[in-house]
């Protein structure tokens, strides 16, 4: 195994383990206002200090990893799987359907997606938890965000379709879903892991930025998104510690890349 | 062929440019108009102030009336006619003379049903309207159906427009003229060189050339603009982006104290409104209510979510309006244990962390808020951290704007709202389409056809008695009940006053910020930038 493949996994494990027991770095919880202390600079009980309302920034970090790290892949991974049924169906098909699908997809990518969220936010009902609320929110991010995939897969698939290897498995008899599953499927992994990975840091990005419109999360809960919105009114140069969550994405979404050496993406 | 002269030209206009006095801000937003009868938005109001002329100015330091095209006015009949002596030798830009004529003819136009002016709305009564009349070319007579009430402020709104002027914004009296304007980008606004006012020793007024008004919605683009000497002045600051510059540059942030603005929550308490019965019957009861302002602590919401920079409230009325505030009236106090002993005399039960209502329902409400305004977000986890210790649970929701309104006017499809209101009118008319229980804005029962309760129908009473009064006493002793009833009823629990907080370069040693708007151009044509020359001079 590579030192860096190991380090890389060490850190995720480690990273991973801190967003599931949180009480082993701090015992505050994420939601505690301590009101005398906003703002507060690292110290030996607040490792990253406090936000503006006095809450243990660590804690928040540590309970935003644990919401991010499992919302945020959960709606790569149904944006992935969405675009591989669609692009996969389109790219096999061809002729007419191809045709079809594809021109779907550019009406679908066409769509003032922003403002289907809001109108969907407008309509749901208010009393709701922060975390049924942030649920919903990666949900409709990965039903929403599957069409620019798909045309990826759609083009991969087309390319192996008509390749050498393919068409000498058709000659010896093999079944469709066996060519499928032991030759398209393989093939065409690296572009969905490629796609699911690009997805991950997008969707954080993105709900970040749907907090600013009223769609992300709401408080007390915290997810890096929240956290990475503290960045725009802050100010690094003399609080640089607010800059964990950025380099805690930044980490985790190139140490995922590590791991995942393209030569292990055959099943 | 190269002009021989090019280059002196050239350096000529560069020296120009450079010496050039003008003053840059950023407004927050593109004014959806520009026509000053019709302005609808702060920027299009920031505009008209620089570039119009009224006939009476409200001093914002001092609060006093200044006449300005209006040298003297006079009140008789009973106090329902207001007679205006005009200034004489007023010219517009286009050589046009200022006559009575003008005036009349801006408010014939203002008044004009289809023009839809917020401003002409301001004049109306359940008497009817004002007329205006000329009486020879320099006096204008002003007939009320009944004796207004603070009506130099109405006249502090109106721009008196040329009427040879064959479209609107035409040039007009005020100290700049709209010069350039980039759509997306920025207006420039040029120096009036016929504006009328001038310094007593005979210097023509305005000392600037011109005032650069760039679109600027990023508040941390503006401050970093300001801080690299891009921008002269920042007219309002969120109370962040205030304590990094007084750490940064100190100084050059300035605190002017209370404005009139005020922040609070209130009930949904509306019949109509598709809220779960038990949870309205809470919402209207006085009990329920009383619990929750108790239970707020509001010296924390002004330390932490605004920095220090607000001032806890005791009611609508800001203690920065000394004329209307009621003295007697003090923030409620931070009382958990006697909001604890109210909703349990009012058959409420808290088991473990759970407060129930006398049916077993668990005491659970959303409060909405706009997205995007972090003092508001920090302020609404703060009330969620404040009312759990009663075993109250909060859902906080943030909306986009459109979707807040559509709630709380439309559907009514709310519980709670956190919001505030801003350049709230000093004098209490200005509240009648906030106070009135059939205003269309009274926040907790809309557009009611008679009172819901007795306590409003009290106010119905109080509000039109204090308006048909030319009695200064006896308004404000009406005006004090109405205070004094919306804080025993508390259908909205006032949270805080927040403060004016702006910025200032060095290079305006003139400018004197106000608490009210707009808060440091007010004086605009007074202005001189250090160091760079003047055309006025």
């Amino acid at each position: 195994m590579k030192p860096a493949r190991l380090v890389a996994i060490v850190f995720l494990t480690f990273v991973g383990i801190s967003a599931l027991v949180p009480r082993l770095w701090t015992p505050d919880s994420y939601e505690t206002q301590l009101r005398e202390a906003p703002d507060a600079p690292p110290s030996a009980r607040f490792p990253l200090g406090t936000d503006a309302l006095g809450r243990d920034r660590m804690a928040r970090l540590l309970y935003g990893t644990r919401v991010s790290l499992t919302l945020a892949p959960a709606a790569a991974l149904l944006s992935c799987i969405v675009a591989a049924l669609v692009g996969g169906l389109a790219g096999l098909a061809g002729g007419w359907t191809e045709r079809i699908v594809l021109a779907g997809l550019d009406l679908f990518m066409s769509l003032p997606w922003l403002f289907l969220l809001l109108t969907v936010r407008a309509t749901l009902p208010l009393n709701v938890s922060a975390l049924a609320s942030l649920s919903i929110t990666f949900a409709l991010l990965g039903l929403l965000s599957w069409p620019a995939s798909a045309r990826v897969v759609r083009a991969a698939i087309h390319g192996l379709r008509d390749s050498d290897f393919m068409l000498q498995a058709r000659a010896s008899g093999v079944t469709p879903w066996r060519l499928i599953w032991r030759q398209l499927i393989p093939n065409v992994m690296p572009v969905l892991l490629a796609q699911f990975w690009i997805a991950v840091p997008v969707f954080i990005l993105a709900e970040a930025t749907l907090g600013m419109l009223g769609l992300g999360v709401s408080e007390p809960l915290p997810s890096w998104g929240s956290l990475l919105r503290e960045l725009e009114g802050g100010n690094l140069r003399s609080q640089p510690w607010m800059a964990a969550p950025a380099v805690l994405l930044a980490a985790v979404v190139g140490c995922f890349q590590l791991i995942l050496p393209r030569e292990d993406y055959s099943i | 062929m190269t002009h021989p002269m090019r280059p002196l030209i050239f350096v000529a206009l560069i020296a120009g440019a450079l010496n050039a006095s003008e003053l840059r801000l950023a407004l927050h937003s593109e004014p959806k108009t520009l026509d000053p009868l019709v302005f609808a938005d702060e920027s299009a109001e920031a505009i008209r102030y620089l570039t119009e002329g009224v006939l009476i100015r409200i001093n914002r330091l001092t609060q006093q009336s200044d006449p300005e095209l209006a040298v003297s006015w006079k009140v008789s009949d009973n106090g329902k006619r207001v007679t205006f002596q005009l200034r004489k030798g007023v010219h517009y830009p286009d050589g046009a003379t200022f006559t009575s004529k003008d005036v009349v003819e801006t408010f014939h136009t203002l008044f004009d049903p289809a023009l839809h002016s917020p401003v002409a709305d301001t004049f109306q009564t359940e008497k009817g309207t004002v007329t205006i009349t000329a009486q020879g070319d320099y006096v204008v007579v002003a007939d009320f159906p009944a004796p207004p009430t603070a009506f130099e402020r109405l006249f502090d709104q109106v721009a008196i427009v040329s009427c040879l002027a064959k479209h609107r914004p035409a040039p007009g009296l005020g100290p700049f003229l709209i010069g350039e304007r980039v759509a997306g980008s920025h207006i420039v606004l040029k120096r009036n060189p016929v504006y009328w006012k001038h310094q007593p020793d005979g210097q023509s007024l305005p000392r600037l050339d011109a005032i650069r008004l760039e679109f600027q919605q990023n508040r941390d683009l503006e401050l970093a603009r300001f801080q690299r000497g891009e921008l002269d002045l920042i007219d309002t600051l969120t109370p962040d982006l205030y304590d990094r510059l007084a750490k940064d540059a100190p100084g050059r942030a300035f605190d002017a104290g209370p404005t009139t603005d005020a922040e609070f929550l209130w009930f949904n308490m509306a019949p109509q409104s598709p809220v779960a019965s038990y949870k309205k019957s809470w919402f209207q009861s006085q009990t329920f209510r009383r619990a929750i302002s108790e239970a707020i602590q509001r010296a924390d919401l002004s330390r932490v979510a605004y920095r220090g920079h607000a001032s806890p409230s005791a009611g609508l009325v800001s203690p920065a309006n000394k004329q209307w505030f009621n003295g007697k009236l003090s923030p409620d106090a931070f009382h958990p244990e006697e909001a604890a002993k109210r909703l349990t005399e009012a058959g409420f039960k808290l088991q473990a962390t759970v407060l129930s209502d006398a049916t077993g329902h668990p005491v659970e409400f959303s409060i909405i808020t706009n997205a995007g305004s972090t003092v508001r977000e920090r302020m609404g986890a703060m009330i969620q951290q404040d009312l759990a210790k009663l075993g109250i649970k909060i859902n906080l929701v943030t909306l986009e704007f459109p979707s807040l309104i559509e709630r709380i006017t439309r559907t009514l499809d709310y519980e709670m709202c956190l919001l505030g209101l801003v350049n709230i009118d000093i004098d209490p008319n200005g509240l009648m389409n906030v106070l009135l229980s059939s205003a269309a804005n009274h926040p907790w029962n809309p557009s009611q056809k008679t009172p819901a309760t007795a306590w409003e129908a009290e106010i119905d009473r109080l509000m039109l008695a204090q308006a048909a009064s030319g009695d200064a006493s006896a308004r404000k002793k009406n005006f004090d009940r109405v205070q004094e009833i919306l804080r025993e009823q508390s259908p909205m629990v006032f949270l805080v006053h927040p403060n004016s907080l702006s910025a200032i370069s060095p290079g305006l040693p003139g400018a004197k910020p106000s608490p009210f708007f707009p808060h440091t151009f007010w004086d605009a044509e007074h202005f001189t930038l250090a160091g760079k020359s003047a055309a006025g001079k």
